[in-house]
């Protein structure tokens, strides 16, 4: 008898908790008239845990907006799971969302892997996979994947609006460029690839690559000024980036640096890099960096501040990140007051879809979401910022990739 | 002798074959029923771990009865995965025929292993293994292997149709298919321990002095071993692979190999049906850990595994035997024959 108890409780367990779930009708599932449940698989342990914070800080700003009163009456209901990056946890915890949870939707689910793993899944299904919190092109693909959006700009279209710069101001660039081994640096190399185009090969003379777990680029940065390029094109995460520019410059080379925009931030890359060994130094943004000072007095600026001392007040109010998740669910709210009082998955991705020059706290002045049935890349306008020294200017027009 | 292991095993008591073959009956009859009974993610749930129970066997095969470590086994559940990807996406093999490749792909890569790590012991093999659980991971986002692994993005799978025009859905389906190699492999697992070749591999993990006295050639079974507890485990990484229709390199971090580290010591080194309960407990328990607290989710996670430790010194599958030993001793006096 024991036996078959063994054998049977797991089994009587699950059984135990399976959900039954009611007709959806025209609304989606999860909501309500007081409330909006949605869904989202983030990692808040694994080895892009450092990224967990984006999730934190949307809750937090839905804490926000439902103490507001919430949209129309109804109140968000965050489900934030830790996949902990791993692909086959991520499928198991959306299934969990979708199917048992009975979410409306996903939203801002964490990396490209993850994301990759469940799409199919989602899209079969028909259930938003809203701003995909990875800045893969591939989100970008509404033929195919209707259901699913990315949000932030994606890495070929920053590396592409770095080769269009570099060949405006300096036609005769030799270009080396260093490259994550991950779709981060395969992504970045398209992006040049498509600026370049058949030049490709004479412009860019030297290339290398590195894993994201390498103690130091050094080598790499060695090998590279050996090539004689004087534009230094790096493709990683913030802690390589910062040691790149470290190393290039104790090595007396000092080529134009470009850096990608989550590799960016004033405190967490030029700051250990050194401040005077990263001037003159080319980014492109879409989001006030809280770290920089031209924003201490911006009204923007001011609210995100407030928000964070009243809702999150264990958050770092520096980090990036955090400003991220902030626009980007300040984005999903603007998608609910849309939709008003039909919230069937269809009519939300509806307005998504009709999202239009929608101004958003904490982007860039002038940069924009933008979202039709043909493109499902938001944000595609950028802004070009020059390092001073202290901090990131503005320079030139706004850049739609 | 490198380790004290009091496997579970050695203390069962066994169960009177007929009674033995009703409550396997029973076990199964409930299983074909399960699908009909819970909702198409919980049996998606369960589909996941029978196949880590299957990955558990093969690792508690190696630990449990043959006395050695490993550290990283997530490497073999790695080469069964994308053995069955790469042949089903990209050389068109049917899902089926994908498992027992990648079970023989996993054996071969686990007996070429055993042969140095033959001279290893103890903690140094753990060090040996532990390299692989790491170093696999990494092979597989290298550039010249991307036509065939798809680098860091992985492949994406199409999950198996239900055949002959069955009324059940695929998560329905793919439960069955994951559950008559369940059945398969623990059949054979079962038998293979308890005959002639068992006893040598338990004799090396207790005696090994005296094994090869007795004529055991402990440098065959030891890689033998090793090869078919990586074989078993393969099978389970291309089922799990299969089920999840996903693989990348992220699917596999050294997290996989300790969690079946754990799973093994949680359901009873040397158990059999413990490894259900060290299965359910590596895919659920942190789901409810991240449920209790985001911010120290697998601190409660090893606190789960320290209480399963102290309560249940020998796993679950040692304790369920305990508990019936004593139950059943005063009435049949000695509680049936030792084993061994």
């Amino acid at each position: 008898m024991l036996h078959i108890l063994k054998k049977l409780t797991p089994a009587l367990a699950l059984a135990a908790l399976v959900a039954s779930q009611g007709p959806a009708g025209a609304q989606a599932p999860g909501v309500s008239d007081t409330e909006i449940k949605i869904g989202q698989t983030m990692a808040y342990s694994g080895p892009a845990s450092s990224y967990g914070v984006i999730g934190k800080a949307e809750a937090a700003y839905f804490d926000m907006v439902n103490d507001n009163g919430g949209i129309n009456g109804r109140k968000i209901n965050l489900i934030s799971l830790d996949d902990g990056y791993s692909p086959p946890k991520t499928v198991e915890l959306t299934r969990q969302l979708v199917e048992q949870d009975g979410v409306a939707f996903i939203f801002q689910s964490l990396g490209t892997p993850p994301s990759t793993a469940v799409q199919k899944y989602l899209n079969q299904k028909g259930v938003p996979q809203l701003f995909i919190a990875s800045g893969a092109g591939k989100w970008n693909n509404p033929e195919e994947f209707p259901w699913s959006t990315g949000w932030q700009p994606t890495y070929p279209t920053e590396s592409a609006v770095f080769g269009k710069h570099i060949l405006q101001t300096n036609p005769d660039a030799k270009v080396a460029v260093l490259y994550q081994n991950d779709d981060l640096g395969r992504d970045y190399r398209k992006g040049l690839v498509d600026a370049f185009g058949d030049r490709f090969e004479d412009i860019v003379v030297g290339e290398a690559t590195f894993e994201a777990s390498d103690p130091t680029v050094d080598s790499q940065i060695v090998s590279l000024q050996a090539s004689g390029a004087d534009t230094l094109v790096l493709a990683g995460l913030p802690r390589p980036v910062a040691q790149a520019i470290r190393k290039a410059y104790d090595i007396g080379w000092k080529p134009t640096l470009y850096l990608p925009s989550g590799s960016s931030s004033v405190s967490s890359v030029l700051t250990p890099a050194g401040l005077d060994k990263s001037v003159g130094a080319v980014t492109v943004g879409f989001l006030k960096d809280p770290t920089d000072a031209q924003w201490a007095d911006d009204e923007e600026y001011k609210a995100y501040a407030e928000w964070m001392d009243k809702y999150y007040p264990d958050g770092d109010k520096a980090e990036f990140l955090n400003a991220f998740g902030y626009a980007a669910a300040a984005t999903l709210v603007k998608v609910l007051e849309m939709a008003g009082d039909d919230l069937s998955r269809e009519n939300i991705m509806k307005q998504v879809e009709s999202l239009d020059d929608v101004a958003v706290p904490m982007l860039l002045p002038g940069v924009t979401v933008s979202v039709s049935p043909e493109n499902h890349s938001p944000i595609r306008k950028m802004r070009t910022m020059r390092f001073n020294g202290e901090k990131w200017e503005i320079f030139g027009d706004l850049i739609e990739g | 002798m490198s380790m004290t292991i009091v496997p579970a095993a050695a203390r069962s008591v066994p169960l009177r074959p007929a009674t033995r073959r009703w409550l396997l009956a029973a076990v199964l009859v409930v299983a074909l029923l399960l699908p009909f009974v819970l909702s198409d993610f919980r049996t998606f749930q369960l589909t996941l771990i029978l196949a880590y129970a299957i990955a558990l066997f093969g690792l508690n095969l190696l630990m449990g009865f043959n006395g050695q470590i490993s550290v990283g086994h997530g490497a073999f559940f790695a080469v069964g995965g994308y053995t069955a990807a790469i042949l089903m996406m990209i050389y068109g093999v049917p899902y089926w025929a994908t498992v027992p490749i990648a079970a023989a792909v996993a054996f071969l890569v686990g007996f070429l292993f055993g042969i140095p790590a033959l001279r290893l012991e103890g903690i140094y093999l753990a060090m040996a293994t532990f390299s692989l659980g790491v170093t696999v991971p990494q092979l597989l986002r290298v550039r010249a292997f991307e036509p065939w692994t798809g680098g860091v993005l992985g492949i994406v799978m199409d999950k198996p149709e239900v055949p002959f025009g069955l009324p059940i859905n695929q998560d329905q389906w793919l439960y069955y298919f994951v559950l008559a190699f369940t059945c398969l492999l623990f059949a054979l697992g079962y038998n293979l321990t308890r005959g002639r070749i068992g006893r040598a591999i338990v004799a090396i993990r207790d005696q090994p002095l005296a094994a090869a006295s007795m004529g055991v050639n402990i440098a065959l079974y030891k890689s033998a071993t090793f090869g078919i507890s990586a074989g078993f485990t393969g099978l389970a990484g291309a089922l799990a692979t299969i089920t999840v229709a996903y693989v990348s390199p992220d699917s596999f971090p050294i997290l996989l190999s300790i969690s079946l580290l754990v799973g093994v010591v949680v359901g009873g080194l040397g158990s059999a049906a413990g490894m259900f309960f060290g299965a359910a407990f590596i895919v659920l328990v942190p789901n409810m850990a991240g449920s209790v607290s985001k911010a120290l989710p697998w601190a409660i996670y090893g606190l789960g595994v320290i209480v399963i430790m102290y309560v249940a010194p020998l796993g679950v599958g040692g304790l369920a035997q305990q508990v019936m030993a004593r139950l059943r001793r005063p009435a049949s006096g000695h509680g049936g024959g030792k084993e061994q």
